[in-house]
Protein backbone atom coordinates (compact mmCIF):
# COMPACT_ATOMS: atom_id res chain seq x y z
CA UNK A 1 0.00 0.00 0.00
CA UNK A 2 2.47 2.18 0.86
CA UNK A 3 4.72 1.29 -2.24
CA UNK A 4 1.85 2.02 -4.32
CA UNK A 5 1.42 5.99 -3.44
CA UNK A 6 5.22 6.43 -3.23
CA UNK A 7 6.62 7.69 -6.65
CA UNK A 8 9.17 5.38 -8.51
CA UNK A 9 12.31 6.94 -8.50
CA UNK A 10 12.92 5.42 -11.77
CA UNK A 11 10.04 7.12 -13.41
CA UNK A 12 10.31 8.85 -17.18
CA UNK A 13 10.01 12.50 -16.22
CA UNK A 14 10.77 13.38 -20.10
CA UNK A 15 10.60 11.86 -22.98
CA UNK A 16 11.77 12.82 -26.30
CA UNK A 17 11.58 10.01 -29.13
CA UNK A 18 13.29 10.74 -32.31
CA UNK A 19 12.72 14.45 -33.25
CA UNK A 20 13.92 16.08 -36.16
CA UNK A 21 14.52 19.98 -36.46
CA UNK A 22 14.43 21.98 -39.19
CA UNK A 23 14.98 25.26 -39.11
CA UNK A 24 13.49 27.91 -41.62
CA UNK A 25 11.95 25.12 -43.40
CA UNK A 26 15.35 23.60 -45.16
CA UNK A 27 17.91 23.38 -42.67
CA UNK A 28 17.83 20.04 -41.31
CA UNK A 29 19.70 20.38 -37.99
CA UNK A 30 18.21 17.44 -35.40
CA UNK A 31 18.41 13.99 -37.22
CA UNK A 32 16.64 11.82 -34.70
CA UNK A 33 17.25 12.78 -31.16
CA UNK A 34 16.08 10.15 -28.85
CA UNK A 35 16.49 10.77 -25.00
CA UNK A 36 14.79 10.24 -21.46
CA UNK A 37 15.08 11.86 -18.13
CA UNK A 38 14.23 10.09 -14.77
CA UNK A 39 12.15 11.95 -12.24
CA UNK A 40 14.96 13.20 -9.76
CA UNK A 41 17.90 12.99 -12.67
CA UNK A 42 20.52 15.33 -13.79
CA UNK A 43 21.49 14.00 -17.49
CA UNK A 44 24.02 15.56 -19.46
CA UNK A 45 23.61 16.34 -23.34
CA UNK A 46 27.57 16.52 -24.58
CA UNK A 47 28.94 17.45 -27.66
CA UNK A 48 30.91 19.73 -29.86
CA UNK A 49 29.71 22.85 -31.21
CA UNK A 50 27.05 22.65 -33.80
CA UNK A 51 26.34 19.46 -32.52
CA UNK A 52 22.30 20.05 -31.58
CA UNK A 53 23.26 20.43 -27.89
CA UNK A 54 21.04 23.58 -27.52
CA UNK A 55 18.21 22.74 -30.23
CA UNK A 56 17.16 19.71 -28.50
CA UNK A 57 16.64 21.89 -25.69
CA UNK A 58 15.23 24.60 -27.16
CA UNK A 59 12.89 21.69 -28.98
CA UNK A 60 11.79 20.59 -25.74
CA UNK A 61 11.13 24.33 -23.94
CA UNK A 62 9.96 24.82 -27.98
CA UNK A 63 12.01 28.29 -27.53
CA UNK A 64 12.21 27.15 -31.44
CA UNK A 65 9.67 28.48 -32.76
CA UNK A 66 10.57 31.84 -31.96
CA UNK A 67 13.73 30.99 -34.18
CA UNK A 68 12.12 29.67 -36.95
CA UNK A 69 12.26 25.65 -36.14
CA UNK A 70 10.36 23.57 -35.90
CA UNK A 71 9.76 19.92 -34.49
CA UNK A 72 8.74 17.84 -38.06
CA UNK A 73 9.07 14.19 -36.95
CA UNK A 74 9.13 12.56 -33.09
CA UNK A 75 7.60 13.20 -30.32
CA UNK A 76 8.25 14.77 -26.49
CA UNK A 77 6.44 13.72 -23.53
CA UNK A 78 6.40 15.06 -20.05
CA UNK A 79 5.03 13.05 -17.36
CA UNK A 80 3.51 10.88 -19.90
CA UNK A 81 2.06 13.65 -22.21
CA UNK A 82 3.14 14.90 -25.26
CA UNK A 83 4.00 18.24 -24.92
CA UNK A 84 5.40 19.27 -28.47
CA UNK A 85 3.40 22.26 -29.62
CA UNK A 86 2.73 23.51 -25.96
CA UNK A 87 4.07 27.35 -25.75
CA UNK A 88 6.97 27.96 -22.95
CA UNK A 89 4.22 29.91 -20.82
CA UNK A 90 2.88 26.39 -20.75
CA UNK A 91 5.37 24.39 -20.06
CA UNK A 92 6.79 26.90 -17.40
CA UNK A 93 3.34 26.61 -16.12
CA UNK A 94 3.95 22.71 -16.18
CA UNK A 95 6.79 22.60 -14.55
CA UNK A 96 9.69 22.54 -17.49
CA UNK A 97 11.82 25.69 -17.91
CA UNK A 98 14.87 26.71 -19.53
CA UNK A 99 17.98 28.76 -18.79
CA UNK A 100 19.43 29.92 -22.04
CA UNK A 101 23.04 29.40 -23.34
CA UNK A 102 25.00 33.01 -22.20
CA UNK A 103 22.92 33.37 -19.29
CA UNK A 104 20.39 36.18 -21.04
CA UNK A 105 19.70 38.29 -17.67
CA UNK A 106 17.63 41.39 -18.15
CA UNK A 107 20.47 43.67 -18.55
CA UNK A 108 18.75 46.65 -17.80
CA UNK A 109 16.48 45.44 -14.58
CA UNK A 110 18.04 44.60 -11.38
CA UNK A 111 19.20 41.20 -10.30
CA UNK A 112 16.16 40.88 -7.75
CA UNK A 113 13.65 42.04 -10.71
CA UNK A 114 15.29 39.53 -12.83
CA UNK A 115 15.17 36.63 -10.41
CA UNK A 116 11.32 38.24 -9.78
CA UNK A 117 10.72 38.11 -13.21
CA UNK A 118 10.52 34.00 -13.26
CA UNK A 119 7.56 34.29 -10.85
CA UNK A 120 5.48 35.96 -13.69
CA UNK A 121 3.09 32.64 -14.36
CA UNK A 122 2.57 31.94 -10.78
CA UNK A 123 -0.56 33.10 -9.03
CA UNK A 124 -0.02 31.80 -5.43
CA UNK A 125 0.47 34.58 -3.26
CA UNK A 126 3.00 36.80 -2.73
CA UNK A 127 4.19 35.45 0.18
CA UNK A 128 4.57 32.47 -1.43
CA UNK A 129 6.94 33.89 -4.23
CA UNK A 130 8.60 35.99 -1.19
CA UNK A 131 9.50 32.63 0.42
CA UNK A 132 11.13 31.21 -3.02
CA UNK A 133 13.01 34.71 -3.43
CA UNK A 134 14.45 33.85 0.20
CA UNK A 135 15.09 30.18 -1.08
CA UNK A 136 16.77 31.67 -4.04
CA UNK A 137 18.55 34.25 -2.14
CA UNK A 138 19.87 30.85 0.49
CA UNK A 139 21.61 28.81 -2.56
CA UNK A 140 22.71 32.11 -4.17
CA UNK A 141 24.18 34.38 -1.33
CA UNK A 142 25.65 36.30 -3.82
CA UNK A 143 22.60 37.18 -5.54
CA UNK A 144 21.41 38.92 -2.08
CA UNK A 145 24.32 40.87 -1.83
CA UNK A 146 24.00 42.12 -5.69
CA UNK A 147 19.78 42.65 -5.48
CA UNK A 148 19.91 46.33 -6.00
CA UNK A 149 22.72 45.97 -8.63
CA UNK A 150 21.91 46.47 -12.63
CA UNK A 151 21.94 42.72 -13.78
CA UNK A 152 23.85 44.45 -17.28
CA UNK A 153 26.92 45.20 -15.01
CA UNK A 154 27.09 42.06 -13.00
CA UNK A 155 30.10 39.70 -13.59
CA UNK A 156 29.44 36.85 -15.95
CA UNK A 157 28.81 34.38 -12.63
CA UNK A 158 26.86 36.28 -11.10
CA UNK A 159 24.36 36.89 -14.33
CA UNK A 160 24.57 33.19 -14.66
CA UNK A 161 23.19 32.86 -10.88
CA UNK A 162 20.68 35.31 -11.32
CA UNK A 163 19.21 33.21 -14.85
CA UNK A 164 19.25 29.88 -12.60
CA UNK A 165 17.66 31.68 -9.84
CA UNK A 166 15.26 33.30 -12.20
CA UNK A 167 14.03 29.82 -13.31
CA UNK A 168 13.75 28.74 -9.95
CA UNK A 169 11.24 31.60 -9.15
CA UNK A 170 8.61 29.23 -11.29
CA UNK A 171 9.07 26.31 -8.78
CA UNK A 172 9.97 24.50 -12.03
CA UNK A 173 10.72 20.34 -11.74
CA UNK A 174 12.59 20.11 -14.88
CA UNK A 175 14.81 22.68 -15.39
CA UNK A 176 17.07 22.42 -19.32
CA UNK A 177 20.02 24.08 -18.12
CA UNK A 178 22.21 25.31 -21.70
CA UNK A 179 25.77 25.64 -20.97
CA UNK A 180 26.50 26.66 -17.40
CA UNK A 181 29.80 26.79 -17.45
CA UNK A 182 30.11 28.97 -20.83
CA UNK A 183 32.84 31.83 -20.07
CA UNK A 184 32.91 31.33 -16.66
CA UNK A 185 36.31 30.34 -14.70
CA UNK A 186 36.82 27.07 -13.45
CA UNK A 187 36.21 27.56 -10.15
CA UNK A 188 33.33 29.22 -10.54
CA UNK A 189 31.79 26.31 -12.89
CA UNK A 190 32.71 24.12 -10.01
CA UNK A 191 30.56 26.48 -7.76
CA UNK A 192 27.83 26.43 -10.28
CA UNK A 193 27.70 22.66 -10.37
CA UNK A 194 27.52 22.57 -6.74
CA UNK A 195 24.29 24.19 -6.32
CA UNK A 196 23.08 22.19 -9.44
CA UNK A 197 23.72 19.44 -7.12
CA UNK A 198 21.86 20.58 -4.36
CA UNK A 199 18.62 21.72 -6.09
CA UNK A 200 18.52 18.26 -7.23
CA UNK A 201 19.31 16.67 -3.90
CA UNK A 202 17.29 18.91 -2.06
CA UNK A 203 14.56 20.77 -4.21
CA UNK A 204 14.31 17.52 -6.18
CA UNK A 205 14.21 19.62 -9.65
CA UNK A 206 15.33 17.23 -12.70
CA UNK A 207 18.14 18.72 -15.08
CA UNK A 208 18.62 18.23 -18.47
CA UNK A 209 21.77 20.18 -18.94
CA UNK A 210 23.99 20.85 -22.38
CA UNK A 211 27.63 20.86 -21.64
CA UNK A 212 30.87 21.32 -23.62
CA UNK A 213 32.73 20.79 -20.74
CA UNK A 214 32.49 17.15 -20.74
CA UNK A 215 34.59 16.42 -17.88
CA UNK A 216 32.73 18.34 -15.19
CA UNK A 217 29.18 17.26 -16.73
CA UNK A 218 30.36 13.45 -16.51
CA UNK A 219 31.27 13.98 -12.75
CA UNK A 220 27.68 15.65 -12.13
CA UNK A 221 25.58 13.64 -14.01
CA UNK A 222 23.68 9.90 -13.63
CA UNK A 223 23.71 9.31 -17.31
CA UNK A 224 24.94 10.90 -20.10
CA UNK A 225 23.91 11.59 -24.45
CA UNK A 226 26.90 12.38 -26.84
CA UNK A 227 25.71 13.99 -29.71
CA UNK A 228 26.67 14.61 -33.27
CA UNK A 229 25.59 16.34 -35.96
CA UNK A 230 22.10 16.05 -34.95
CA UNK A 231 22.27 12.11 -33.67
CA UNK A 232 22.84 10.20 -30.48
CA UNK A 233 26.20 8.54 -31.17
CA UNK A 234 26.69 6.85 -27.77
CA UNK A 235 24.86 7.06 -24.12
CA UNK A 236 25.31 5.23 -20.90
CA UNK A 237 25.99 5.80 -16.80
CA UNK A 238 28.39 8.58 -16.42
CA UNK A 239 30.72 6.67 -15.17
CA UNK A 240 30.82 4.39 -18.38
CA UNK A 241 30.80 7.30 -20.56
CA UNK A 242 33.49 8.71 -18.40
CA UNK A 243 36.00 5.48 -18.80
CA UNK A 244 35.21 5.17 -22.19
CA UNK A 245 38.08 5.02 -24.72
CA UNK A 246 36.10 7.04 -27.54
CA UNK A 247 35.05 9.62 -24.76
CA UNK A 248 38.37 10.31 -23.49
CA UNK A 249 40.22 10.64 -26.55
CA UNK A 250 37.76 13.02 -28.55
CA UNK A 251 35.91 14.68 -25.24
CA UNK A 252 37.94 14.60 -22.57
CA UNK A 253 41.32 15.25 -24.16
CA UNK A 254 42.95 12.19 -22.64
CA UNK A 255 44.62 10.11 -24.89
CA UNK A 256 45.42 5.99 -24.18
CA UNK A 257 48.65 4.50 -25.17
CA UNK A 258 47.65 4.13 -28.58
CA UNK A 259 47.07 7.16 -30.42
CA UNK A 260 44.23 6.50 -33.20
CA UNK A 261 44.73 7.63 -37.10
CA UNK A 262 42.46 10.26 -38.32
CA UNK A 263 41.04 7.55 -40.77
CA UNK A 264 39.76 5.39 -37.50
CA UNK A 265 38.35 9.09 -36.29
CA UNK A 266 36.14 9.26 -39.60
CA UNK A 267 35.55 5.95 -39.20
CA UNK A 268 34.12 6.41 -35.68
CA UNK A 269 31.97 9.51 -36.56
CA UNK A 270 30.35 7.66 -38.79
CA UNK A 271 28.92 5.32 -37.17
CA UNK A 272 25.82 6.02 -37.26
CA UNK A 273 23.10 5.03 -33.34
CA UNK A 274 19.64 5.30 -34.25
CA UNK A 275 17.68 4.84 -30.73
CA UNK A 276 14.09 4.79 -32.19
CA UNK B 1 9.40 98.09 -17.91
CA UNK B 2 12.03 95.10 -16.87
CA UNK B 3 9.48 93.79 -14.74
CA UNK B 4 6.93 93.53 -17.43
CA UNK B 5 9.75 91.66 -19.79
CA UNK B 6 10.13 89.25 -17.05
CA UNK B 7 6.62 88.07 -17.22
CA UNK B 8 6.25 88.11 -20.89
CA UNK B 9 9.10 85.84 -20.77
CA UNK B 10 7.51 83.38 -17.89
CA UNK B 11 3.88 83.50 -20.20
CA UNK B 12 6.05 82.40 -23.24
CA UNK B 13 7.96 79.25 -21.67
CA UNK B 14 4.19 78.28 -19.77
CA UNK B 15 2.49 78.78 -23.39
CA UNK B 16 5.80 76.70 -25.02
CA UNK B 17 5.58 74.02 -22.07
CA UNK B 18 1.77 73.45 -22.63
CA UNK B 19 2.20 72.57 -26.08
CA UNK B 20 5.11 70.72 -25.07
CA UNK B 21 2.74 68.45 -22.62
CA UNK B 22 1.41 67.43 -26.39
CA UNK B 23 4.52 66.76 -27.92
CA UNK B 24 5.11 64.54 -24.53
CA UNK B 25 1.86 62.85 -24.59
CA UNK B 26 2.40 61.92 -28.25
CA UNK B 27 6.28 60.64 -27.97
CA UNK B 28 4.72 58.71 -24.69
CA UNK B 29 2.62 56.42 -26.82
CA UNK B 30 5.81 55.51 -29.50
CA UNK B 31 7.87 55.30 -26.44
CA UNK B 32 5.57 52.73 -25.06
CA UNK B 33 5.56 50.36 -28.14
CA UNK B 34 9.04 50.84 -29.01
CA UNK B 35 10.43 49.76 -25.66
CA UNK B 36 8.36 46.87 -24.90
CA UNK B 37 8.18 45.25 -28.49
CA UNK B 38 11.18 47.22 -30.86
CA UNK B 39 8.83 48.16 -33.17
CA UNK B 40 8.64 52.31 -34.11
CA UNK B 41 4.86 52.36 -34.48
CA UNK B 42 4.18 54.79 -37.64
CA UNK B 43 0.67 54.73 -36.43
CA UNK B 44 0.70 56.56 -33.17
CA UNK B 45 -0.01 59.88 -34.58
CA UNK B 46 -3.41 57.76 -37.04
CA UNK B 47 -4.52 56.63 -33.11
CA UNK B 48 -4.64 59.92 -31.74
CA UNK B 49 -7.27 60.76 -34.46
CA UNK B 50 -8.47 57.43 -34.75
CA UNK B 51 -9.50 57.90 -30.75
CA UNK B 52 -10.62 61.14 -30.68
CA UNK B 53 -13.11 61.15 -33.67
CA UNK B 54 -15.34 58.25 -31.73
CA UNK B 55 -15.23 60.89 -28.78
CA UNK B 56 -16.56 64.22 -31.05
CA UNK B 57 -19.11 62.27 -32.89
CA UNK B 58 -20.66 60.17 -30.11
CA UNK B 59 -20.87 63.69 -27.83
CA UNK B 60 -22.73 64.79 -30.72
CA UNK B 61 -25.06 62.65 -30.86
CA UNK B 62 -25.58 63.19 -26.93
CA UNK B 63 -24.06 60.52 -25.16
CA UNK B 64 -22.64 61.73 -22.25
CA UNK B 65 -18.92 62.85 -22.11
CA UNK B 66 -17.84 60.27 -19.66
CA UNK B 67 -19.59 57.16 -21.52
CA UNK B 68 -18.47 58.87 -25.09
CA UNK B 69 -14.48 58.75 -23.80
CA UNK B 70 -15.00 55.11 -22.04
CA UNK B 71 -16.55 54.17 -25.51
CA UNK B 72 -13.29 55.62 -27.14
CA UNK B 73 -10.81 53.65 -24.72
CA UNK B 74 -12.76 50.60 -25.46
CA UNK B 75 -12.50 50.97 -29.04
CA UNK B 76 -8.71 51.48 -28.46
CA UNK B 77 -8.26 48.52 -26.91
CA UNK B 78 -10.03 46.30 -29.32
CA UNK B 79 -7.80 48.02 -31.36
CA UNK B 80 -4.59 46.35 -29.76
CA UNK B 81 -6.59 43.49 -29.61
CA UNK B 82 -7.04 43.57 -33.75
CA UNK B 83 -3.33 44.84 -34.53
CA UNK B 84 -1.95 42.01 -32.12
CA UNK B 85 -3.99 39.03 -34.06
CA UNK B 86 -4.02 40.43 -36.94
CA UNK B 87 -0.31 42.36 -37.59
CA UNK B 88 1.96 41.43 -34.77
CA UNK B 89 1.20 37.80 -34.75
CA UNK B 90 2.07 36.17 -38.11
CA UNK B 91 5.10 38.67 -37.93
CA UNK B 92 6.84 37.92 -35.17
CA UNK B 93 10.40 37.45 -35.01
CA UNK B 94 10.60 39.64 -38.50
CA UNK B 95 13.16 42.21 -39.43
CA UNK B 96 11.93 45.80 -37.38
CA UNK B 97 11.98 47.50 -40.51
CA UNK B 98 9.21 44.79 -41.75
CA UNK B 99 6.94 45.60 -38.48
CA UNK B 100 8.04 49.71 -39.12
CA UNK B 101 6.13 49.36 -42.94
CA UNK B 102 3.36 47.31 -41.28
CA UNK B 103 2.88 49.84 -39.05
CA UNK B 104 3.16 52.36 -42.01
CA UNK B 105 0.00 50.28 -43.21
CA UNK B 106 -2.23 50.34 -39.70
CA UNK B 107 -1.53 54.22 -40.47
CA UNK B 108 -3.21 54.28 -43.42
CA UNK B 109 -5.66 52.38 -42.62
CA UNK B 110 -6.72 54.17 -39.46
CA UNK B 111 -6.40 57.43 -41.32
CA UNK B 112 -8.80 56.00 -43.76
CA UNK B 113 -11.56 53.99 -41.37
CA UNK B 114 -11.43 56.99 -38.78
CA UNK B 115 -13.03 59.51 -41.69
CA UNK B 116 -15.25 57.42 -43.20
CA UNK B 117 -17.21 55.79 -39.77
CA UNK B 118 -17.36 59.32 -37.89
CA UNK B 119 -16.44 61.79 -40.83
CA UNK B 120 -14.07 64.19 -42.22
CA UNK B 121 -14.40 67.77 -41.17
CA UNK B 122 -12.99 69.60 -38.23
CA UNK B 123 -15.14 69.21 -35.11
CA UNK B 124 -15.26 71.22 -32.30
CA UNK B 125 -14.43 69.23 -28.86
CA UNK B 126 -16.00 70.36 -25.59
CA UNK B 127 -15.38 68.49 -22.66
CA UNK B 128 -16.31 70.87 -20.12
CA UNK B 129 -13.04 71.34 -18.89
CA UNK B 130 -12.75 75.22 -17.97
CA UNK B 131 -11.07 77.34 -20.57
CA UNK B 132 -11.11 80.64 -18.45
CA UNK B 133 -7.92 82.54 -18.17
CA UNK B 134 -5.98 83.00 -14.87
CA UNK B 135 -4.05 85.26 -12.98
CA UNK B 136 -0.90 83.96 -11.16
CA UNK B 137 0.09 87.15 -9.42
CA UNK B 138 1.26 89.32 -12.47
CA UNK B 139 1.11 86.00 -14.77
CA UNK B 140 -1.72 85.20 -17.44
CA UNK B 141 -2.53 81.50 -17.89
CA UNK B 142 -5.12 79.97 -19.39
CA UNK B 143 -7.14 77.33 -17.07
CA UNK B 144 -7.70 74.81 -19.56
CA UNK B 145 -3.47 74.61 -20.08
CA UNK B 146 -3.31 74.05 -16.36
CA UNK B 147 -6.13 71.21 -16.01
CA UNK B 148 -3.96 69.40 -18.78
CA UNK B 149 -0.51 70.02 -17.30
CA UNK B 150 -2.24 68.30 -14.71
CA UNK B 151 -3.57 65.17 -15.72
CA UNK B 152 -0.52 64.58 -18.11
CA UNK B 153 1.38 64.79 -15.25
CA UNK B 154 -0.99 62.48 -13.04
CA UNK B 155 -0.45 59.88 -16.32
CA UNK B 156 2.87 59.99 -16.14
CA UNK B 157 3.28 59.17 -12.18
CA UNK B 158 0.86 56.33 -12.65
CA UNK B 159 2.52 54.85 -15.44
CA UNK B 160 5.98 54.94 -13.80
CA UNK B 161 4.47 53.41 -11.24
CA UNK B 162 2.80 50.99 -13.23
CA UNK B 163 6.29 50.03 -14.87
CA UNK B 164 8.31 50.02 -11.77
CA UNK B 165 6.20 48.26 -9.63
CA UNK B 166 3.58 46.14 -10.92
CA UNK B 167 4.53 42.13 -12.17
CA UNK B 168 3.40 43.10 -15.42
CA UNK B 169 4.96 46.29 -15.56
CA UNK B 170 8.10 44.18 -14.74
CA UNK B 171 7.37 41.65 -17.57
CA UNK B 172 6.98 44.98 -19.98
CA UNK B 173 10.40 46.05 -18.86
CA UNK B 174 11.93 42.26 -19.28
CA UNK B 175 10.39 42.00 -22.66
CA UNK B 176 12.06 45.27 -23.54
CA UNK B 177 15.42 44.11 -22.33
CA UNK B 178 15.55 40.58 -23.75
CA UNK B 179 12.19 39.00 -25.17
CA UNK B 180 13.78 35.23 -25.94
CA UNK B 181 14.75 35.30 -22.15
CA UNK B 182 11.12 36.64 -21.14
CA UNK B 183 9.47 33.91 -23.29
CA UNK B 184 12.10 31.32 -21.55
CA UNK B 185 10.59 32.05 -18.26
CA UNK B 186 7.20 32.09 -19.20
CA UNK B 187 5.89 35.70 -20.10
CA UNK B 188 3.50 35.57 -23.27
CA UNK B 189 5.07 37.90 -25.47
CA UNK B 190 1.04 37.77 -27.11
CA UNK B 191 -0.68 39.48 -23.93
CA UNK B 192 2.62 41.89 -23.59
CA UNK B 193 1.81 43.29 -26.93
CA UNK B 194 -1.79 43.77 -26.19
CA UNK B 195 -1.01 45.42 -22.83
CA UNK B 196 0.93 48.07 -24.35
CA UNK B 197 -0.68 48.69 -27.75
CA UNK B 198 -3.62 49.09 -25.01
CA UNK B 199 -1.98 51.68 -22.98
CA UNK B 200 -0.58 53.44 -26.03
CA UNK B 201 -4.16 53.51 -27.38
CA UNK B 202 -5.25 55.05 -24.09
CA UNK B 203 -2.70 57.84 -24.01
CA UNK B 204 -3.29 58.37 -27.99
CA UNK B 205 -6.78 59.45 -26.38
CA UNK B 206 -5.84 61.37 -24.12
CA UNK B 207 -3.61 63.35 -26.40
CA UNK B 208 -6.64 62.97 -29.12
CA UNK B 209 -9.12 64.60 -26.44
CA UNK B 210 -6.07 67.41 -25.40
CA UNK B 211 -5.36 68.61 -29.18
CA UNK B 212 -8.58 67.90 -30.46
CA UNK B 213 -9.84 70.37 -27.41
CA UNK B 214 -7.52 73.04 -28.69
CA UNK B 215 -7.21 73.28 -32.19
CA UNK B 216 -9.99 70.82 -32.79
CA UNK B 217 -10.68 67.55 -34.41
CA UNK B 218 -9.14 66.90 -37.93
CA UNK B 219 -6.99 65.43 -40.06
CA UNK B 220 -4.50 67.59 -39.00
CA UNK B 221 -3.71 65.65 -35.76
CA UNK B 222 -2.11 62.61 -37.49
CA UNK B 223 0.77 65.09 -38.15
CA UNK B 224 1.81 65.71 -34.09
CA UNK B 225 3.51 62.45 -34.85
CA UNK B 226 6.03 64.02 -36.80
CA UNK B 227 6.82 66.98 -33.82
CA UNK B 228 6.93 63.86 -31.79
CA UNK B 229 10.17 62.41 -33.52
CA UNK B 230 12.56 65.59 -32.76
CA UNK B 231 10.87 65.30 -29.17
CA UNK B 232 11.89 61.00 -29.07
CA UNK B 233 15.63 61.84 -30.61
CA UNK B 234 16.13 64.40 -28.14
CA UNK B 235 14.61 62.26 -24.82
CA UNK B 236 15.42 58.72 -25.80
CA UNK B 237 13.46 56.49 -27.46
CA UNK B 238 13.29 53.95 -24.10
CA UNK B 239 12.88 56.99 -21.46
CA UNK B 240 9.06 57.86 -20.40
CA UNK B 241 10.96 61.04 -18.54
CA UNK B 242 12.87 61.23 -21.67
CA UNK B 243 9.18 61.38 -23.56
CA UNK B 244 7.93 64.08 -21.13
CA UNK B 245 11.04 66.81 -20.48
CA UNK B 246 12.05 66.15 -24.26
CA UNK B 247 8.64 67.05 -25.19
CA UNK B 248 8.42 70.20 -22.68
CA UNK B 249 11.99 71.05 -23.91
CA UNK B 250 10.87 71.26 -27.86
CA UNK B 251 7.92 73.43 -26.71
CA UNK B 252 9.40 75.81 -24.59
CA UNK B 253 12.00 76.00 -27.10
CA UNK B 254 10.46 76.35 -30.05
CA UNK B 255 8.11 79.21 -28.64
CA UNK B 256 11.39 81.19 -27.38
CA UNK B 257 13.37 81.15 -30.14
CA UNK B 258 10.19 81.97 -32.40
CA UNK B 259 9.42 85.07 -29.94
CA UNK B 260 13.01 86.27 -29.19
CA UNK B 261 15.33 84.90 -32.25
CA UNK B 262 12.33 85.23 -34.81
CA UNK B 263 12.57 88.65 -35.19
CA UNK B 264 16.55 88.64 -35.63
CA UNK B 265 16.56 85.99 -38.12
CA UNK B 266 13.46 85.93 -39.97
CA UNK B 267 9.97 84.30 -38.56
CA UNK B 268 8.79 80.36 -39.28
CA UNK B 269 11.25 79.74 -36.24
CA UNK B 270 8.98 77.57 -34.70
CA UNK B 271 8.79 75.36 -37.62
CA UNK B 272 12.28 73.99 -38.06
CA UNK B 273 13.47 74.74 -34.54
CA UNK B 274 12.72 71.32 -33.10
CA UNK B 275 14.14 69.66 -35.83
CA UNK B 276 17.75 71.49 -35.52
CA UNK B 277 17.77 70.72 -32.35
CA UNK B 278 17.30 67.00 -32.90
CA UNK B 279 19.93 67.31 -35.59
CA UNK B 280 22.80 68.55 -32.95
CA UNK B 281 21.36 66.05 -30.19
CA UNK B 282 22.08 63.36 -32.41
CA UNK B 283 25.69 64.30 -33.17
CA UNK B 284 26.52 64.98 -29.79
CA UNK B 285 24.24 62.02 -28.02
CA UNK B 286 22.46 59.85 -30.19
CA UNK B 287 21.03 57.93 -27.20
CA UNK B 288 19.14 60.70 -26.51
CA UNK B 289 18.84 63.07 -23.02
CA UNK B 290 17.35 59.89 -21.45
CA UNK B 291 17.91 57.27 -23.07
CA UNK B 292 19.00 53.67 -21.89
CA UNK B 293 22.59 53.36 -21.97
CA UNK B 294 23.86 50.62 -24.16
CA UNK B 295 25.13 47.92 -21.32
CA UNK B 296 28.24 46.47 -22.93
CA UNK B 297 30.49 43.97 -21.29
CA UNK B 298 33.94 43.17 -22.40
Amino acid sequence: MAEATTTNPATTLLQVSNIEVIYDHVILVLKGVSLSVPEGGIVALLGANGAGKSTTLKAISNLLRAERGDVTKGSIEYKGQRIDGLTPNDLVKRGVIQVMEGRHVFGHLTVEENVMTGAYTRNDGAAAIRDDLDLVYRYFPRLKERRRSVAGYTSGGEQQMTAIGRALMSRPKMILLDEPSMGLAPQLVEEIFEIVKRLNEQEKVSFLLAEQNTNIALRYAKYGYILENGRVVMDGDATALAANEDVKEFYLGLSGTKRKSYREVKHYRRRKRWLS
Amino acid sequence: MELQDLYFLIEVIIGGLMAGVLYSLVALGFVLIFKASGVFNFAQGAMVLFAALPVVRLIEWGVPVWAAIAAAAAIMIGLAFVIERTVLRPLVNQEGIILFMATLGVTFLLEGLAQQIWGSEVYRLDIGIPTDPLFLGEILVNGFDISVAVAAGLLVAALIAFFQTTKVGRALRAVADDHQAAQSVGIPLNHIWIIVWSIAGLVALIAGIVWGSKLGVQFAMTFVALKALPVLILGGFTSIPGAIVGGLIVGAGEKLSEVYLGPIIGGGLENWFAYMLAMVVLLFRPQGLFGEKIIERV
